[in-house]
């Protein structure tokens, strides 16, 4: 067999770990859309005393680097607190897999983010966020990296189906270069306002169609 | 390969390895010469057409290059600059329109069903009196959804425009008679029909006007430069006789038991194309809420080779545009398989094939968030 992945990729994509979900989570975290691709959930339980994970657990719609990244990741979060879990990078899954094709990074990444959400989750629900990160228009290009471009399967940034945001008191407007009639516009609507709306300080997100 | 093309070949690399010459040349070379018009004779009556209307190219990129560069480039001041191709062909004929349009072309894009096929009236509505050629495929090389070539054909000659297929995927698997169907310029290759790879012909009716788009010597009816490779060509006519109805049958029957299976026993599948109207070696479905990339790889694992949709697949992480073409999303891309059978496969290996399609698709079904119910 010849593929363009190491041995550990294709361990972990036949037998991944921690495969599954956890009844009553602590901290859940999802990242992709069905509609524009690769799909990621993480869920964690939580020792509220020591904030250590205890259990973690994933679920995967996606291709086998997406499936060996989230195996190896919830590896390396099992039995780490939060703190040192948060700092878990992309890099780190990468090289402990002995390396990954750098076109599939993309999917990959979203097993990190996966895991981030998750921790992001808990720490929510649990008063632990002390300072609130107010919304920003860059902040709003970081959330808008996740969403898909499904004409491309690229993030809809880097492939300028962007052509302008904004913030005004609470108000997110987003301009969309593509038709309100197009196959793709419902789809990548509801990603953006799915991605903006459960921004703390984000009372509204309006998708604007360029036609 | 099959290899009783490679033993028709031999001779044409050892013993009579001259390159063609004329008539008035040495013996080795006249020899090579007619083993070369024997193999275009024989491509030319499986359509048949004249020996004088095929000429060998190096597969189907180049012959569609050349039908759609060489008339366009013909006709751009007689006609005009305007050629419809369908949403859904495979690159040769889509990427050499989207470089006719960056060249000044006007190009129209023709929607297709939800099964893949061309509507007849978009089809009359969108040539006009600059339209130099329509460009439609039999057989589609993902979704396999087979044309009506014989109504776009009418259509085509009723407007006086010329209509190029690509058959890439469809040649001696399906009829194409050019005494029937008005087609002017047909793609062939060798490639699909375990012939070799690298050779290809194009059919282009007498009086076609066409410009030589490959410059050099006066090989091919001085429409395509360059020493011909008769192995090659012999092969391909080998590799035509060897394709039986029965053969065609068969494909078609481990067609229909992978489609059926599928769609019987594994469930939350969708068959992409159109059943009824489909190239007989291809099956495609979409598995709902898995991965493409995810499933050609298990099966790849299991000793199956299949080919998928999924953007995650690609090289350049585009969904198919095929099944994009058809009213598809992401996800329907995402999760779609295309199953192709050739001539080595039996029975077994389709039942077997979906047998460890259905283990696969429930385990990485167990593992997607999307599948709960």
């Amino acid at each position: 067999m010849k593929f363009p992945y190491s041995q550990k990729v294709l361990e972990h994509f036949k037998n991944p770990h921690n495969v599954g979900q956890i009844e009553n989570p602590d901290g859940k975290g999802l990242e992709g859309s069905p509609a524009c691709g690769d799909m990621v959930a993480v869920y964690i339980k939580v020792n509220p005393d020591t904030k250590v994970i205890e259990d973690i657990k994933f679920e995967s719609y996606g291709c086998a680097s997406n499936i060996a990244t989230a195996s190896i990741i919830t590896d390396l979060a099992r039995g780490k607190t939060l703190d040192e879990a948060k700092k878990i990078t992309w890099k780190q899954a990468s090289e402990e897999l002995g390396g990954l094709p750098p076109i599939k990074a993309h999917c990959s990444v979203l097993a990190v983010e996966g895991l981030r959400a998750a921790i992001k989750d808990y720490e929510e629900k649990h008063g632990l966020v002390t300072e609130k990160e107010p919304t920003t228009e860059e902040v709003i290009k970081k959330r808008l990296k996740h969403v898909m471009n499904p004409l491309t399967g690229l993030d809809i940034i880097r492939t300028n189906l962007i052509l302008k945001t904004s913030i005004e008191d609470g108000v997110v407007r987003v301009v969309v270069d593509l038709p309100a009639n197009h196959q793709f516009a419902p789809a990548i609507k509801e990603d953006i306002m799915e991605k903006l709306g459960s921004l703390w300080d984000v009372e509204k997100v309006d998708v604007v169609f360029t036609a | 390969m099959d290899e009783r093309v490679l033993e028709a070949m031999k001779p044409y690399f050892f013993d009579i390895y001259a390159v063609a010459t004329s008539e008035f040349g040495y013996s080795m070379g006249i020899d090579a010469k007619e083993a070369l018009e024997r193999s275009r004779e024989n491509i030319a009556s499986k359509l048949d057409a004249n020996s004088e209307e095929i000429i060998f190219t190096s597969g189907s990129t180049e012959s569609s290059n050349t039908a759609l560069k060489g008339v366009t480039l013909a006709l751009k001041e007689k006609k005009g600059k305007h050629v419809i191709v369908s949403k859904i062909e495979d690159f040769p004929v889509l990427n050499t329109a989207k470089a006719l349009e960056r060249q000044g072309f006007a190009v129209t894009f023709l929607d297709v069903d939800s099964e893949g096929f061309v509507d007849l009236e978009e089809l009359k509505n969108a040539i006009t009196k600059e339209t130099a050629l329509v460009s439609i495929q039999q057989g589609n090389q993902e979704i396999g959804t087979v044309q009506d070539l014989k109504a776009i054909s009418e259509v085509c000659e009723e407007k006086d425009v010329l209509l190029h297929t690509d058959a890439t995927h469809s040649f001696t698997r399906l009829p194409l008679n050019v005494k029937e169907l008005p087609v002017d310029l047909i793609t062939m290759s060798a490639h699909t029909i375990h012939g070799p790879r690298g050779i290809g012909a194009l059919y282009i009716r007498k009086d076609t006007p066409i410009t030589k788009f490959m410059d050099g010597g006066f090989q091919e009816f001085n429409l395509r430069a360059g020493v011909e490779d008769i192995p090659s060509a012999v092969g391909f006519a080998k590799a035509i006789e060897l394709v039986t109805e029965e053969e065609n049958r068969r494909l078609k029957a481990m067609r229909d038991r992978v489609i059926e299976k599928s769609l019987s026993e594994i469930p939350e599948v969708t068959l992409n194309g159109s059943w009824e109207k489909r190239l007989p070696q291809n099956a495609n479905l979409t598995f709902h809420y898995v991965e493409g990339e995810s499933i050609t790889l298990h099966m790849d694992m299991r000793g199956f080779a299949v080919s998928t949709g999924s953007a995650c697949f690609s090289r350049s992480l585009e969904a198919s545009h095929v099944i994009r073409g058809i009213g598809g999303d992401h996800e329907r891309a995402h999760g779609s398989v295309r199953f192709t059978f050739g001539r080595y496969n039996r029975m077994e290996d389709a039942n077997a094939a979906i047998e460890a399609m259905s283990e696969i698709v429930a385990r990485l079904r167990e593992i997607s968030p999307l599948a709960r119910k």
